[in-house]
């Protein structure tokens, strides 16, 4: 056993170093930065077509009194409630013609900037009319009465209502955490098939270069198994920190700006320490699996080939973890609890609703065990598959059993 | 731990259908030169693999160093495969203290002795290279030198002379010269036989899986009768009943295999006899024609054994 740790050492600490200090882990980091560049990228393009379109303009032609009236109910709503929620306004001169003449002159000068006229709004507060297509008075006329019933009655717009605050509802601080529960296990799913990905990348790799027989013929092969896993799950950890890190800056930098995440049951220290031990169980029972599917493939196409299966059977797995966030208590969310696949994902969820801590324990250590076997069952499709050899035993022997020979 | 730093008793490998390797016996002496020479596919690679525990065989039993499970003396061997590998991103020296560290070589004794033997071997200007940054022939060197840099017992290098130039292959043999005189056992696998020629002490002679012939190349050698070339200027006497059968004429020259008696009787005959011998040889045949015949001899018996087995009802 001491040969098999020193051995995943020195093969974990090669794996490490080789993937910190590449290009690749590089991407990896920045990794994040993608969704959320694009997301800002696209947010900010369509705020500036949305600029550059500008709002609806109702065209005003109604005694000048109430269109002043009119013009300044509009101006200190759009103040509180938002300049997009009302159309814009303009008084039209007498001279440009009936309400049909304008809106059929502003369609044919519509060159799809700024400043559209969409109506026009004739008659008087008593008796008002709105020129306009069927969809343009759905869309503005609502809001057009509600302007004209604010300006006749001349009153204040908005009472000032007294704030008495008090801790949020039991059902909303649940509905809170379940929003944690849910956040919690896309991030761990994400997480872990990037990596599993990785590891797998990086057999495959090593069987294309010949490397693997140099390690096979030095030391064990279950050692090469674990220094793989350990290494990119140290990678993992140096990421999660350099995220967090930068997490912890954005928050500093802007975090007032940014909304409270709700606060989980067993509280956030405990619940990113659990995030972190379920992560490395999710991944090294994945990452497990992925190798003895790479110990399975020659070239890149034979494991996409054989990791499809296996990508499909997770995506149902985090489904169903996902499915039981909201059922903490019933049945189905025991099962997931339970079985090996969901239970990572499925306590962090509970995590993050459940204050009870005990529970985590006991799934930490059966998932911990049935990694475990998941490393046996690798190491021996490894043995069987990659290297051809026959071995001594099959089946539940050649899992558990000691190696006959070497 | 006994004589032998190898010892084999009836391995076999089967995959699938077919059986890589049939019943090997095989003793390499400690601190010599064995050379396993055999044919493309005669099992040589899977034989190594098998001795070294990278796999393990279906029946049969073998000791490396001493230890029935060679993997726990790792640390004490080198090996060389058939199929170079390296990471291609790393530097020439990180691998060879890796190569080194793998076989418990603390890491940075490993980048003192790696920069130590890239200097000896000329590659002083690459230790810092990458791999990917070298030709072929200097990777394959930085490979080698990998396999060697923590001092083993035993150096097992499957066709190490596969892909070198001549240059390359001569500093190769050094080497192996070198290792074995500091005391190592080198084992090396060839289908060149004069590398073995050269440098070896010992041959297993492998063919369709089986060891055909396991021990020194004296031995090997003995396996064959002395050639003798004669030129007489009689083409016809009684002197030429003193000549074997089988022997074959060229003009005034005569061969065949020296007859049992050896060269004395046979001499005797032809001066008694006025042969007018003017020019007389006896070759002793090398290894080439102890592989020859010893393979040849092998191939015979597969046939007939296949042809045995197919005659079954």
């Amino acid at each position: 056993m001491n040969e098999t740790i020193r051995a995943a050492w020195v093969i974990g600490r090669r794996d490490f170093t080789a993937v910190v200090l590449s290009k690749a882990f590089l991407m990896f980091l920045l990794g994040p930065l993608f969704p959320l560049g694009a997301g800002i990228l696209f947010g900010s393009l369509g705020e500036s077509i949305a600029d550059d379109m500008g709002g609806d303009v109702v065209g005003i032609s109604i005694p000048a009194e109430e269109a002043q009236a009119l013009i300044q109910t509009r101006t200190r709503l759009a103040t509180v409630l938002g300049d997009r929620r009302y159309p814009e306004l303009r008084p039209l001169q007498p001279d440009e013609g009936t309400p049909k003449q304008v809106l059929e002159a502003a369609k044919a000068l519509d060159d799809g900037s700024k400043g559209k006229l969409a109506a026009v709004l004739s008659g008087s507060f008593d008796q008002p009319v709105l020129t306009a297509t069927s969809a343009e008075a759905e869309d503005i006329g609502p809001e057009l009465a509600l302007l004209i019933s604010q300006a006749r009655s001349g009153t204040d717009l908005l009472q000032p209502i007294r704030l008495d605050p008090v801790d949020s509802s039991a059902g909303g601080e649940q509905r809170a955490q379940l929003l944690t529960g849910q956040a919690g296990q896309a991030l761990l799913f994400l997480l872990v098939m990037l990596l599993a990905g990785m590891v797998l990348s990086n057999l495959v790799e090593e069987k294309s270069n010949k490397i693997i027989e140099i390690l096979a013929a030095a030391v064990p092969i279950d050692s090469v198994f674990i220094g793989k896993l350990l290494a990119m799950l140290a990678m993992a950890i140096v990421g999660i920190m350099v995220w967090g890190a930068a997490g912890m800056a954005a928050l500093q930098i802007w975090g007032p700006g940014l909304p409270n995440l709700p606060v989980p049951a067993v509280g956030w220290p405990l619940f990113i320490l659990l995030g972190v031990l379920y992560f490395a169980m999710a991944y090294l029972i994945l990452g497990s699996l992925f190798l003895g599917i790479g110990a399975m493939a020659s070239t890149v196409r034979e494991v996409q080939t054989l990791s499809m299966p296996v990508t499909m059977l997770q995506m149902f797995v985090f489904g169903f973890a996902f499915y039981t966030v909201s059922k903490i208590g019933q049945p189905i969310e025991i099962v997931a609890c339970i079985v090996p696949f969901t239970s990572p994902f499925a306590m962090l969820a509970r995590a993050a609703q459940v204050p009870e801590i005990w529970p985590h324990f006991v799934a930490l250590l059966g998932q911990g065990l049935f990694a475990l076997l998941v490393v046996r069952i690798s190491a021996m499709m490894f043995r069987r598959n990659v290297m051809k050899s026959g071995g001594s035993g099959g089946g539940l022997k050649a899992l558990f059993g000691r190696r006959k020979t070497a | 731990m006994g004589p032998y730093a190898i010892e084999a008793r009836g391995l076999i490998k089967r995959f699938g259908g077919t059986t890589a390797v049939d019943g090997v016996d095989l003793r390499v002496p400690e601190g010599s030169i064995t050379g396993m020479l055999g044919p493309n596919g005669a099992g040589k690679t899977t034989l190594l693999r098998m001795l070294l525990g990278i796999i393990d065989p279906d029946e049969g039993s073998r000791t490396l160093l001493g230890s029935e499970k060679p993997l726990k003396r790792a640390h004490e061997v080198g090996y060389l495969p058939e199929e170079r590998g390296l990471y291609q991103s790393m530097k020439a020296v990180e691998t060879i203290a890796f190569m080194g560290a793998l076989r418990h070589l603390p890491l940075e004794e490993g980048r003192k002795r790696g920069r130590v033997l890239m200097e000896e071997a000329g590659l002083g200007h690459a230790i810092d290279k990458k791999i990917r940054e070298l030709s072929k022939g200097m990777a394959q060197t930085v490979q080698l030198l990998g396999t060697i840099v923590h001092r083993p017992r035993l150096i097992v290098l499957d066709e190490p002379f596969s892909g070198l130039d001549a240059i390359n292959q001569g500093k190769l043999e050094r080497l192996i010269r070198d290792q074995a005189e500091a005391g190592a056992t080198v084992i090396f696998s060839t289908h060149v036989i004069a590398h073995a020629e050269r440098l070896c002490e010992n041959v297993a002679i492998v063919a369709g899986g089986k060891v055909r012939f396991d021990g020194s190349v004296e031995a090997a050698r003995d396996r064959l009768r002395p050639q003798v070339h004669l030129e007489t200027s009689a083409l016809d006497g009684p002197w030429r009943a003193a000549l074997p059968p089988g022997t074959q004429r060229e003009g005034h020259w005569w061969h065949f295999t020296l007859p049992d008696g050896g060269p004395e009787p046979l001499l005797n005959a032809l001066i008694e006899g006025k042969a007018g011998i003017r020019s007389l040889s006896i070759e002793r045949p090398g290894l080439h024609d102890a592989f020859v015949s010893i393979a040849g001899e092998a191939a015979a018996a597969e046939m007939e054994r296949a042809q045995a087995e197919g005659a079954k009802p």
